[in-house]
């Protein structure tokens, strides 16, 4: 270890001790979870993760296996909580908007809309139409940035290395059109309560419309890379097949719902931010296996390009933003002139407004799921209670079940199939 | 075109052997596959087609802490996962290093609460530390410069 440090050679014990604790599973505990057979010596007990390349993060599975076949699967998860919910109940509601950001990092507008609609719900606040349908081409993008990163860690998983180069180019257009209209490239906090941070800059079509323009004959060379090749099918087709039933039961939405043939999308469901004024379709799947859960998401591509070819070509004018000001912020030219707007501008960011009391319920369809945020609000700035219904969650919980019986070598696959993001299946 | 181009037909160089070590160390980092959040995935961009870090010779990713001596901590560290990167530090054979990418690695970010680690140099030392939430991949590859730097003009020593 370098030298530089040596009175960090021990970790201090507080930390350590403690977490191990919580690591602790007792043995009784732990007979319950796998077969007796592990405990005769018959099975063997095989610990993969936290730290695995193929674990998307830092998921933890304990599998119990037989030869190469998967008797029984035990994720653990936490590995990566971070407290989100509770920090929500000490921010003020605009305060907590960043947070979200870093629930699901590869969607973060999805996680933005979630929580702001939900907000704006409580308030009954009802967001101009220029704002909903520029939410809807950063959401579509969003659902395509998502489904890129699953596509190339998945195809790397499996061992196609090339696909992950071309999509992380691909994504890197996305991250442009994030940047120029939030300024970060990943963590964009672009959505407001009633609307958007500011209208989209110049330059924001071009960008949008080259990636419309590109796409399709990229899309074209990802399937030629994959769709047919025998060995990729060899590894996916049969593979981690969950039935309807099972998969209603589990609680899975998104993609990986529909590849077992269940027509469940919440944009179809219960339209948001005008949706329903989109052409659009949804894909599903017949045999919920993890070809099909990966043809869903490929055609899902198509469909957000559609979304976004149409709201671009419909973009109405108008504000962005509500213009409520005890809530909308009041333009920054306005300050100098206006004690009024002073007055908003001081309340608003030091004390927030307050929500009424109630609770709501409010969900979107992220790139993994139905995505859906609880707030309970306590009538002042800051809410009482805040829950995040994560899409990831409930579909890794349906992971035990389709990786039964297969070979510990598919496990991978399956994994990479329902695209879990670790930080938020734990928040 | 080759040193020896560069340095024309002068035979014999001489250098310090501490200089040739570190020099060589600098330039063949390895660093360990391991994500945490949402600043791995920057680091998976930081590789990828754009910013394409093997033109700084630290392409290959290893997976297994035992075949790595650079750990980049990307992300934010939880209690439940402390132990564990403790114990892959100590299972990386020395000399290691170790980046704190982000602002959660570096003193807990946004996320001042019971479940975050304030910073991950309360478990393990850190060499240099990378800003930013997340860092931009030019912020990381500056970050891995400075580190290279630093490994330049570290003294020979016996390692544990
Ligand atoms: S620093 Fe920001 S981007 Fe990095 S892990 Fe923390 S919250 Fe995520």
């Amino acid at each position: 270890m370098p030298a530089n440090n040596p009175t960090l050679h021990e970790a201090p014990e507080s930390v350590l001790t403690e977490s191990n604790a919580q690591l602790d599973i007792t043995l009784e505990q732990l007979k319950k979870l796998v077969t007796p057979r592990a405990f005769t010596g018959e099975t063997m007990l095989l610990n993969m993760g936290p730290q695995h390349p193929s674990t998307h993060g830092v998921l933890r599975l304990l599998l119990e296996l037989d030869g190469e076949t998967i008797v029984s699967c035990i994720p653990d998860i936490g590995f990566l909580h971070t407290g989100i919910e509770k920090t929500h109940e000490g921010k003020t509601y605009s305060k907590g908007i960043p947070l979200t950001d870093r629930i699901d990092y590869l969607a973060p507008l999805s996680n933005n809309l979630a929580y702001v609609g939900c907000v704006e719900k409580l308030l009954d606040l009802e967001v101009p139409l220029r704002a909903q349908y520029i939410r809807v081409i950063l959401l579509e993008l969003t659902r395509m940035n998502s489904h890129l990163v699953w596509l190339g860690t998945h195809a790397l998983d499996i061992g196609a290395m090339s696909v992950f180069l071309y999509c992380m180019r691909e994504r890197e257009m996305i991250l442009d059109v994030y940047e120029l209209v939030a300024g970060a490239r990943m963590m964009t906090s672009y959505f407001r309560v009633g609307g958007l941070w500011r209208d989209i800059p110049p330059g924001f079509t071009d960008l949008v419309q080259k990636i419309l323009d590109v796409f399709p004959e990229r899309l074209l060379e990802y399937e030629k890379l994959l769709k047919d090749n025998p060995m990729w099918k060899e590894r996916t087709v049969g593979i981690g097949v969950i039935g309807k039933e099972d998969a209603i039961a589990y609680g899975m939405t998104g993609p990986s719902l529909r590849g077992s043939g269940v027509n469940y999308d919440v944009r179809k469901a219960y339209p948001y931010s005008s949706y329903d004024q989109f052409e659009f379709s949804v894909p599903v799947g017949s045999n919920g296996d993890v070809y099909d859960r990966y043809r869903c998401r490929m055609e899902e591509f198509h469909q957000s390009l559609k979304i976004i070819e149409q709201a671009m070509k419909r973009l109405p004018a108008g504000p962005v933003m509500v213009d409520n000001r005890k809530i909308a912020p009041p333009p920054k030219h306005e300050i100098a002139y206006s004690m009024e707007s002073l007055i908003h501008h001081f309340k608003l960011w030091t004390e927030g407004f307050s929500v009424p009391e109630g609770e709501a319920y409010f969900a979107v369809e992220s790139g993994k799921g139905e995505f859906g945020c609880y707030i309970s609000a306590n009538g002042g700035p800051k809410p009482r209670r805040v829950h995040f219904r994560a899409p990831s969650l409930c579909n890794l919980q349906a992971l035990p079940r389709m990786s039964r019986g297969c070979l510990i070598a598919d496990m991978v696959a399956i994994v990479g199939s329902i695209d879990i993001v670790l930080g938020e299946v734990d928040r | 075109m080759g040193l020896e181009q560069k340095l024309g037909d002068m035979g014999v160089v001489t250098t310090s052997l501490e200089k040739a070590v570190g020099w060589a160390r600098s330039n063949a980092i390895w660093p360990m596959l391991f994500g945490l959040a949402c600043c791995a995935i920057e680091m998976m961009s930081t590789q990828a087609s754009r910013y394409d870090l093997s033109r700084f010779g630290m392409e290959l990713m290893r997976a297994s802490p035992r075949q790595s001596d650079l750990m980049i901590v990307a992300g934010r560290v939880s209690r439940k996962m402390a132990p564990v990167l403790r114990t892959l530090y100590d299972q990386m054979p020395d000399p290691k290093w170790v980046i704190a990418m982000g602002d959660c690695a570096s003193c807990g970010g946004v996320f001042n609460n019971y479940a975050i680690v304030q910073g991950v140099d309360e478990i393990v030392p850190v060499d240099v530390y990378v800003a930013g939430c997340p860092p931009r991949p030019e912020t990381l590859i500056e970050g891995i410069l400075k580190l290279q730097d630093k490994i330049k003009q570290e003294p020979l020593k016996k390692w544990q």
